[in-house]
């Protein structure tokens, strides 16, 4: 049998329906697992022992009482740091926001918690979900579990690490540009980045408000589906949210993708691929042939210009939305100011680190008037041109394959110097966000090194049903 | 040199819609600080903004009553700055797309009237408030009106003089009392005034250099602002010196302006559309449904006053111009059914009496029921209109009814010639004199004469018998 820290969350589900295990049992294991464990992976900020504690034993009293559960009763939860938890630090792994404490929950918190879910702890990330590594975090690093010395890949690193190294079944992460997709791929686990207005991000700390979405990050898509029917969903707090019905996302959990049309962009096959990528890509080509899947190569010529476009949106929008971070009201305040504006000047520069203050920068300059049009208004022409590029794609094809990082996890403090060399590890994830689309990464194989490779699954607006499906019936038919 | 002056006018009202723009909280005035907030209006990370469709809807009604066009699809943008009123540090305002644009309002000073241009109406969020601590030194901020939702009113630079500003907002404030959307109450900040002003030389069709004295209050300080700033520029301009682009203050209690900020520290708000709001889409069945929800505005009120019942242009003006004064007109003038009296009462004693208190009509201690029982006594004969001046003013302190005042204080008109002959008599034996003079043409005499017996008569009796009675007497 599994160790208990190895199970999925559907698995524990089960025992705890058999009465085969309880959920002080599971959250205790977890627990432990973390006080062994995360001395050296760092996945976490905060750890609520206690209270997770007490709320596992609650929930067994309510499983020995035989009432119909939720669908997460009892499973543990990580959550990223940027999800605003009631009465428990959301720091956003910054200096600014240190020892804040949110007056309320976010939506997907509340959604999480009346499924029954239990938060075990809130993870590392990149300050502000700025990064793609969890370099950023002001507070530490997070090591990827698969090997210690490589990043787990960012900004949801801490969800990541946590989930693959054993220290949580399930976690919340939230993407901006692949900061779901690209740590999932990098620690060997599933993550999903919903259709911008699936899932509610009232209570997400906002980085880029029109590109920003929460999600899964699981070991099994399975357990996607499960968290992704939990958070999905119209939410009033949320203007962005859309207002569509609910859906069951297990139904798609079909072993099958005959007939499926699986369209591969030659764009996304190009300079600074690795090898081995390339190689375990293809290999998952070959398996949906197998399968039945019709698989042609096609074209995404816009994809190029999806990077400058996604730096220059996510940053404007993110140099407005951490103005409300002033010393003001809440977090860091330098102690040293006698003015106003030495309050703002010397509390942002104090409390921001190097790649946030270098967004707000770039983000403040593109909005600034005489360049506003040749910058943010082109971009937003820009983007709706990659939109279209997408929406032609759709029309031949149900999904478009690719692979979700050009490279395996790279070394700590390899990049870290050079941001331009940082930011073309979104490469293959941005276009996503800037079109708005659902995109599924799954483990394909691993290279030389045993470092995991992620496969990019790409859907239609609101059609995660299809890239679960193709993800699922990958996940049960590939060579173990 | 001759100057023109140029004036255009922001101005802001806010909403009496009873919830904020973007999320739940309550926008009555007043309250402990930081009581009427939320996650949302004290800027929170991670709350989001929810557009509150009454504020939409108010929007509208306002547009369509100051004959602008709707705009069937419009959004909402960020302005970016710092200031520890501005949780968010960007207000939510709309730059390039709003709501309502190309209006226009009719203004009348003296004997002239004309059209100002509206340029736009959009909508954004209040600010939250400063307070000086006295305790500490320090500054606290009150989050009760961040999030209160506004329209800025923009007009063309069509205005020519402080009075024609001042009819102009006079004529805003009627208009958006009528239509429920504000309730415009201005010492309470509910609607504030920006002057944009600049000079030029008359006959010159270029603009010269404007400057902004922001938030003003009063229509006193309007005006006082706005002299004062014909006065600067010109001494300026005068001199051969140059006037500056730039944001001033005007201090009501000294009665200057001084400049906050020149054009080289003008704020880049680095506007871009708000990521957070879907655009407003307004279909023209929702325009067409408040357009005919709009009540009957003061401009055809007005109309109706002078054609239907006879008032003076002026009276009906100054009537029409306060949505409470025009309601109180109509109900009293129902009851009573003496309409030339109830604008007389309005016109002198109810527009003094509020000018002497300092208040808001609808502030007024009285109602319009009361004001008709007082013109029906006097119609009635019951009371002179001497009298009526004192039980007026003893309603306008009490808001007592008139009719127990009149009963309390013994009142009553005498019209009983009787009774007022026997006064005559007497007072006319004691002034042998005054009926000596009259008899030699001093028709002075006579007003003497009367007056005496008024006095006797404690101001009681009904002056039109007593002068005949008195005349009878003279001319026999």
């Amino acid at each position: 049998m599994k160790e208990i820290c190895e199970m999925t969350a559907h698995e524990i589900r089960d025992m705890y329906e058999k009465k085969e295990i309880t959920v002080p049992e599971v959250v205790k294991a977890y627990i432990e697992k973390i006080e062994s464990e995360d001395e050296n992976i760092k996945a976490y900020i905060t750890v609520c022992k206690e209270e997770a504690m007490e709320k596992a034993e609650k929930m067994q009293a309510r499983y020995e009482s035989n009432e119909k559960l939720p669908p997460l009763a009892g499973v543990p939860i990580a959550i990223k740091d940027n999800l605003c938890t009631k009465g428990l630090k959301t720091t956003c792994a910054s200096k600014m926001l240190e020892n804040f404490i949110a007056p309320y929950d976010a939506t997907v918190i509340k959604k999480i918690e009346e499924a029954g879910a239990i938060i075990i702890g809130k993870t590392n990330m990149d300050e502000f979900a700025m990064g793609g590594s969890t370099e950023n975090s002001a507070f530490f690093k997070t090591h990827n579990p698969v090997n210690l010395e490589r990043v787990p890949g960012g900004s949801s690193g801490g969800s990541a690490a946590a989930v693959a190294g054993n220290m949580a079944p399930i976690a919340l992460g939230s993407d901006t540009g692949g900061s779901i997709r690209e740590p999932a791929s990098f620690c060997g686990i599933v993550g999903l980045k919903p259709t911008y207005g699936l899932v509610s991000r009232y209570g997400l700390v906002a980085f880029a408000s029109s590109l920003d979405q929460v999600g899964p990050m699981t070991r099994d898509v399975r357990d996607t589906a499960e968290l992704l029917n939990v958070i999905a969903g119209h939410d009033e707090l949320d203007s962005t949210s859309a207002n569509i019905s609910k859906k069951d996302y297990t139904a798609s959990l079909v072993n099958d993708v005959k007939g499926i049309r699986i369209g591969v962009p030659k764009e996304y096959f190009g300079e600074g691929i690795s090898a081995s990528v390339k190689v375990a890509i293809n290999r998952a080509i070959e398996k949906y042939k197998d399968l039945g899947a019709i698989v042609e190569e096609c074209s995404l010529p816009t994809t190029k210009y999806a990077l400058p476009t996604y730096y220059i949106i996510a940053c404007a929008e993110a140099s407005s939305n951490l103005g409300r971070f002033d010393g003001i009201r809440y977090g860091y305040r330098s102690k040293n100011y006698d003015t106003l504006q030495d309050i703002y000047k010397n509390s942002r520069s104090e409390g921001f680190g190097e790649e946030v203050k270098r967004r707000i920068i770039l983000g403040t300059y593109v909005l600034s008037s005489g360049y506003y049009d040749a910058y943010y208004k082109k971009a937003q022409k820009v983007r709706t041109v990659v939109k279209q590029g997408f929406d032609e794609a759709f029309e031949k094809y149900d999904i478009i394959l690719t692979p979700t990082v050009p490279t395996v996890a790279f070394k700590l403090g390899e990049r870290v110097n050079d941001p331009l060399e940082m930011y073309m590890t979104d490469l293959l994830t941005v276009s996503i966000n800037i079109a708005g689309v659902p995109a599924i990464s799954i483990p394909c194989g691993k290279d030389e090194e045993g470092m995991p490779i992620g496969m990019q699954l790409i859907g239609k607006h609101f059609d995660e049903e299809t890239i679960l499906r193709a993800a699922h019936t990958y996940e049960q038919n590939k060579e173990v | 040199m001759e100057y023109e002056v140029v004036i255009g006018l922001e101005v802001h009202a806010e909403l009496s819609t009873k919830t904020k723009i973007y999320c739940g909280c309550s926008t009555e005035f007043g309250g402990d600080p930081n009581t009427h907030c939320c996650p949302v209006c004290t800027g929170m990370p991670g709350a989001l903004p929810v557009l509150n469709e009454k504020v939409v809807e108010y929007a509208v009604r306002a547009g369509l009553a100051t004959n602008c066009e709707i705009a069937r699809e419009s959004k909402q943008d960020r302005k970016n700055y710092y200031y520890p009123d501005t949780p968010r540090a960007y207000q939510i305002s709309q730059y390039d797309l709003p709501l309502c644009a190309h209006g226009h309002v009719e203004i009348a000073v003296g004997n002239t009237e004309k059209e100002v241009g509206i340029t736009r109406i959009h909508i954004e969020d209040d600010a939250g408030k400063l307070v000086h601590d006295g305790y500490t030194g320090g500054t606290l901020v009150d989050f009760n009106r961040a999030g209160v939702p506004l329209i800025e009113i923009v007009s063309e630079p069509d205005m020519r003089s402080a009075e024609e500003a001042v009819a102009y907002v006079e004529k805003l404030k009627g208009i958006l009392e009528y239509i429920g959307v504000s309730d415009c109450k201005m010492q309470e900040g509910s609607l504030r005034a920006d002057v944009n002003l600049s000079l030029r030389p008359v006959g010159s069709e270029k603009f010269g250099t404007r400057t902004e004295t922001k938030n003003l209050n009063s229509f006193r300080a309007i005006a006082r602002a706005i002299e004062f700033e014909i006065a600067r520029q010109k001494e300026i301009l005068d001199a051969g010196g140059i006037v500056y682009q730039e944001t001033r203050r005007w201090d009501d209690e000294t009665g200057e302006g001084y400049a906050t900020r020149n054009k080289e520290e003008a704020h880049d708000y680095r506007y871009f559309p708000e990521p957070d709001l879907m655009p407003i889409r307004l279909s023209e069945e929702y325009i067409q449904d408040i357009k005919n929800s709009l009540p009957e505005l003061p401009e055809s009120r007005k109309n109706r006053y002078v054609n239907e019942i006879g008032l003076p242009e002026y009276d009906a003006d100054i009537i029409t111009s306060s949505k409470y004064l025009s309601d109180f007109f109509e109900a009293a003038t129902d009851i009573c059914k003496n309409a030339k009296a109830v604008s007389n009462w309005i016109m002198t004693d109810i527009i003094r009496i509020a000018k002497e208190k300092g208040i808001e009509y609808n502030e007024l201690p009285f109602s319009a029921e009361n004001l008709s029982r007082l013109i029906m006594l006097i119609d009635k004969g019951i009371i002179s209109s001497a009298i009526a001046k004192k039980v007026f003013n003893e309603m306008a302190e009490s808001g007592e009814n008139p009719e127990i005042i009149v009963k309390e204080k013994g009142l009553i008109q005498i019209s009983d010639e009787g009774a007022i002959k026997e006064v005559v008599d007497k007072i006319i034996a004691a002034n042998p004199q005054s009926v000596a003079d009259y008899k030699a043409g001093k028709d002075r005499a006579l007003g003497f004469l009367v007056g005496q017996c008024m006095k006797e008569m404690k101001g009681k009796g009904n002056p039109q018998i007593l002068n005949k009675l008195i005349l009878e007497y003279l001319n026999n």
